[in-house]
């Protein structure tokens, strides 16, 4: 079923992709400099804000956006619309370069990452209240999760024309990961349910330092809805990028599916969120248009605009459908970002703002990542072909 | 077609149903209490007169170095909050003729976040409910930092290999039988050491005896859950930096959420469960569809 | 005694040596390093030509109820000796204590400084004036303390009050104060009154007001409790030779400890110097170094503050109010590092870019004019 992927082909090495390169090298070189000066020297982040971007962006952000794989996947295997399986591989992909970045991201956030290894070691230590270990052990498991699912492709490739090593044991191991890959896929609908979920029990510890629009029990719900819904939107982003810059037929009524899913999500979204802030009655402090309610009422205004944009025009085209997408995740992006920095207050006197090489370094993942998947898009059977099962 | 239709509605409802109502059930926590042998200090702003005697006891017995980054006045080891060289610090609040010092450490709570935030335990609440740092178990990730509502934790940031930096309560000395160097060098009692029942008792009695010398409270003894440290003030508490005064503790809410959704792992195996079945019962549908 | 001349030709007419004067003139320049226009100056030399060209002050000077210890540490000054110092420096022509006139000769005395120099002379009191009973505690020839003040405050050109009593009450008026004890400036508001309060005060903050005013007329600048500045500005603490130990934390616990014997701060045994504005710590007494309270390992008592000599136990520990030197203490929510520019830039550029890239791409697929691939 899987036969329709083929590889984009074409040469790798175009201006674009060494723009891309360049900017992938210069993150590497700001990383291997983080970590000769440390932390202080290199980034923006202070005793107040412990955590910046590389959490709060390519971690938080970045997973959140490489949900695609994980809320398709509920949708094929679970809502059992095979019909949309095309989208399932690219999807996957993403969502391994995602998460992969997004362990990366972590690597060179942490002070000593070189006990990282111990976290899924040392068991008779875990912290088992901690959300942080839940999340971590989750994304480590997840991580592989999703390169066992890609695999196939890889496989199916190398089956046919690897080198003699690869070949035999692609030959050998596909039966076998074809037949296991069920319980695997439901492995990797498990754990993002669990630890998208404790990315917002996460901030739940912060307590009152968090601002009550934003400091809720509902947040591990609202995470988790906010990562589907953006996973929805990015699987529709993505594929009328890459339709449209490989010059594939995109598979429209699918991706205004998958929209219209993320749209309504987005309503859903503010429903729970408003619902659950008026009973707590911290919906009062909306009403003032400080830096909180304004934040608060542009992530609102975002969550519903893409239903706006589709109630309004009911039969999109490839760029209406690309706008709304992108406003999802903005939204998505927007709710997260500022639940993990915006409306964190560790007191009076602290400032954060992310520092030139912590941004550059961020810049550098998203480059690394994109460099990838055009690599592989190219070269494996990811992408599904000119001619759609229809 | 209807009948893919209807498994669909049932299966949004039944996932709905697993993810929404499990934090509701959640059972209120039970409410941490002191360790039996708890120890703690009672820290009396009218009778600091700021002499710093206790920074530099506390500098010295955990031989901490100088504070070279300034307070931007070229003061040399003059740090401006607690950080990465400064583990006990008194500050001043100053506004006109209203004027106060106040000594900070780490609190010593009772129900402490960052103890509930650490991944392996490197902070660990232990004896004498003293929450203690282990290096070998630290990865570096400052969410402990994120979490204290004292702002407590601090990091190494200026290091290549940096550790996070918190008053241990000289746990060295209190095994050694000795009290912690800052309540022994105070030169007016104005910190003082004790079992935490006993502080409890003097502190109540001070407020008793001295009508109107004291905001009418003993901060720590039930804020955030309580803490080990306890305060006395003649102003508000909230103008010597104490920003909260909530009863909760800051772990109470999202371990009673997080052990509703996770109690004894039942929910994610039931969940995994529940998609395997799903899935296995889909397996021959979906390529009919296509 | 009523010759014109000025100090510096007494001086050399009584034999007194220019070396003696000088050396005279650079412990005034120790007394008072800023604040008076006689010791402006950055050599003894300068300071001995402007005290020298001046005429010999009158001055008078009455007991109260008094120790005398005030007189006693006039007294113990070496530099100059006494006899210069009252017949060369100043011209004391009245003093109950070293004056050698008795009964009538004594009272006549008296009468004849005040006629001599109307209006001129400096008129110094020590001890505090009782005013229970109408002022009976105090009779000198018939006349109680407050007459006995007013009468020669009335033709000076000022008064200063020598010691705590004179100031403020000292000693005598402290609880329950049964004489009614009170300071000269309570008495006396029509002139000038300077307050050199301590237990006794330095003999060369009383020199150098007194040659302030002879050499320049004027009184030296007041504190709001009437002390000169410049010996009064700042506390004992602020420049005590112990204050790193204060600072370090290492305070002497007992009499006699390790501590205490190495030389640490006094705090603990109820030091008051932190409290206690007085230029001893750095002025310290009879040209003996090391000889004042602290120097010799006892806490100050704060005799010249009226809060605390007399009424605070001596071994308790002061409550220290205001933080010294003037605010080292950070704040309880300190400012801590901000924004660069720089970034703030670089990620408003990354933003525009973006957000201006994904319209002309959005546009483009709208269009339909993006057949060709891009990346």
């Amino acid at each position: 079923m899987h036969t329709q992927a083929q590889p984009v082909g074409g040469p790798l090495f175009t201006r674009g992709y060494m723009v891309l390169l360049a900017i992938a090298g210069i993150g590497i070189a700001l990383m291997i400099w983080r970590f000769a000066v440390g932390l202080g020297a290199a980034t923006g982040l202070s005793d107040g804000y412990p955590l910046g971007i590389w959490i709060a962006f390519d971690v938080v952000t970045g997973t959140a956006l490489a949900c695609g794989g994980y809320a398709v996947a509920l949708l094929v295997y679970i809502f059992n619309k095979g019909n949309y399986h095309p989208l399932i591989r690219p999807a996957i992909l993403t969502s391994a370069l995602g998460y992969t970045i997004a362990g990366a991201s972590v690597a060179v956030d942490l002070g000593r990452p070189w006990n990282m290894w111990k976290i899924p070691t040392y068991f008779w230590s875990w912290n088992l209240n901690s959300s942080l270990l839940e999340v971590a052990l989750c994304i480590m498991a997840y991580v592989c999760v999703l390169w066992i699912e890609l695999s196939p492709a890889f496989m199916e490739k190398w089956s046919v024309d690897g080198p003699p090593l690869l070949k035999r044991w692609s030959q050998r191991l596909l039966p076998i990961l074809n037949k296991a890959l069920i319980w695997i896929i439901a492995l990797g609908m498990l754990l993002p349910t669990m630890h998208q979920s404790s990315l917002g029990s996460l901030m739940m510890l912060a307590g009152p330092k968090l601002h009550p629009l934003w400091f809720t029990g509902w947040l591990p719900l609202l995470f988790l809805m906010c990562c589907l819904a953006m996973g929805y939107s990015i699987v529709v982003f993505e594929s009328v990028f890459s339709s449209t810059a490989y010059g594939r037929k995109p598979e429209m009524p699918m991706l205004i599916n998958l929209q219209k899913i993320a749209a309504w999500g987005g309503l859903v979204f503010i429903v729970v969120r408003m619902a659950d802030l008026a009973y707590s009655g911290n919906l009062r402090y909306a009403t003032q248009l400080d830096l909180y309610g304004t934040m608060f009422w542009i992530e609102n205004v975002m969550w519903i605009l893409p239903l706006a944009m589709m109630l309004a025009s009911p039969r999109p085209n490839l760029g209406s459908l690309f706008r709304g997408a992108i406003v999802v995740a903005l939204a998505g992006g927007l709710y997260r970002f500022d639940t993990y920095l915006v409306a964190f207050q560790p007191g009076p006197g602290w400032h954060y703002f992310p520092s030139v090489p912590e941004m550059f370094i961020t810049f550098g993942f998203i480059a690394i990542e994109l460099a990838i998947y055009i690599a592989v898009v190219k070269r494996f059977p990811i992408l599904a072909g000119r001619t759609p099962a229809h | 077609m209807s009948t893919d239709r209807r498994a669909f509605f049932k299966n949004i409802a039944t996932a709905a149903a697993t993810l929404t109502v499990l934090p509701t059930v959640a059972q209120a926590r039970e409410k941490k209490t002191a360790p039996s042998d708890a120890v703690g200090m009672l820290y009396d702003t009218t009778k600091c007169v700021g002499c710093k005697a206790c920074v530099v006891a506390c500098k010295e017995e955990n031989k901490l170095p100088a504070d070279i980054d300034g307070y931007g006045q070229g003061l040399y080891d003059a740090p401006d909050s607690m950080n990465q060289y400064t583990k006990n610090i008194i500050q001043l609040y100053k506004d006109g003729d209203d004027q106060s010092y106040v000594k900070k450490q780490c609190m010593h709570c009772i129900d402490p976040a960052c103890v509930g935030a650490c991944m392996l335990g490197a902070l660990e609440k232990g004896k004498f409910g003293v929450v203690s740092y282990d290096v070998s178990k630290c990865v570096g990730c400052r969410y402990c930092e994120t979490v204290c509502p004292f702002n407590v934790p601090k990091f190494q940031w200026a290091k290549v290999a940096p550790k996070i930096v918190k008053c241990e309560f000289c746990k060295d000395r209190l095994a050694a039988g000795k009290e912690p160097a800052c309540t022994a060098v105070c030169p007016r009692k104005a910190v003082i050491y004790g079992t935490y029942t006993e502080l409890l008792e003097e502190a109540h009695r001070r407020l008793r005896e001295n009508p109107g010398k004291y905001v009418n409270k003993v901060y720590g003894e039930h804020e955030l859950g309580g803490t080990q440290m306890l305060y006395l003030s003649h102003i508000e508490f909230e103008k010597l930096g104490f920003r909260f005064k909530q009863d909760e503790s800051v772990p109470h809410l999202q371990q009673a959420v997080s052990h509703g959704i996770y109690k004894g792992f039942v929910g994610p195996i039931a969940l995994y469960g529940l998609l395997g079945a799903v899935m296995f019962r889909n397996r021959g549908n979906s390529d009919k569809e296509s | 005694m009523t010759e014109n001349l000025t100090i510096a030709e007494r001086l050399r007419r009584s034999g007194v040596s220019r070396r003696h004067f000088l050396t005279f003139c650079g412990k005034l320049m120790v007394v008072a390093p800023a604040g008076l226009a006689i010791t402006k100056f950055i050599t003894p030399e300068a300071v001995a030509a402007t005290i020298g060209g001046a005429r010999r002050p009158s001055v008078i000077w009455l007991h109260m109820q008094d120790c005398t210890g005030c007189t006693e540490t006039l007294l113990r000054t070496s530099e100059p000796d006494l006899a210069t110092l009252l017949f060369d420096v100043i011209s004391l022509d009245y003093h109950e204590t070293v004056m050698a006139a008795s009964g009538h000769d004594a009272e006549l005395a008296l009468r004849d400084a005040m006629e001599q120099n109307k209006g001129k002379y400096v008129l110094v009191v020590e001890g505090s004036i009782p005013t229970k009973e109408n002022g009976a505690y105090l009779k000198i020839a018939g006349r109680n303390g407050i007459d006995m003040l007013k009468e020669v405050a009335a033709n000076s050109a000022g008064v200063i009050s020598m010691g705590s009593c004179a100031s403020w009450g000292g000693l005598p008026s402290s609880n329950i104060n049964p004489t009614g004890a009170t300071g000269v400036d309570s008495i006396i508001k029509d002139k000038p009154v300077v307050n050199l309060p301590g237990c006794p005060p330095n003999p060369y903050v009383l020199l150098a007001t007194v040659l302030e005013y002879a050499s320049t007329g004027k009184l030296p600048q007041l504190d709001k409790l009437g002390r000169p500045k410049f010996a009064y500005d700042k506390t004992i603490h602020e420049h005590c030779p112990r204050r790193a130990h204060f600072d370090a934390g290492q305070f002497a616990a007992q009499f006699g400890d390790s501590g205490h014997r190495d030389g640490w701060c006094l705090y603990k045994l109820g030091c008051k110097g932190p409290v206690t504005h007085a230029p001893c710590s750095t002025r310290h007494f009879n040209e003996v170094v090391d000889c004042w309270p602290i120097g010799i390992g006892a806490p100050c008592v704060g005799c010249t503050e009226k809060d605390i000599a007399f009424t605070k136990p001596i071994f308790a520990t002061a409550d220290i109010v205001h933080p010294f030197p003037p605010d080292f203490y950070p704040p309880v929510f300190a400012e801590h590092k901000g924004v660069s520019a720089a970034a703030t830039g670089v990620a408003g550029l990354v933003g525009g870019a973006l957000i201006g890239a994904g319209f002309i791409a959005s546009r483009k697929m709208s269009d339909g004019t993006s057949d060709e691939p891009k990346e």
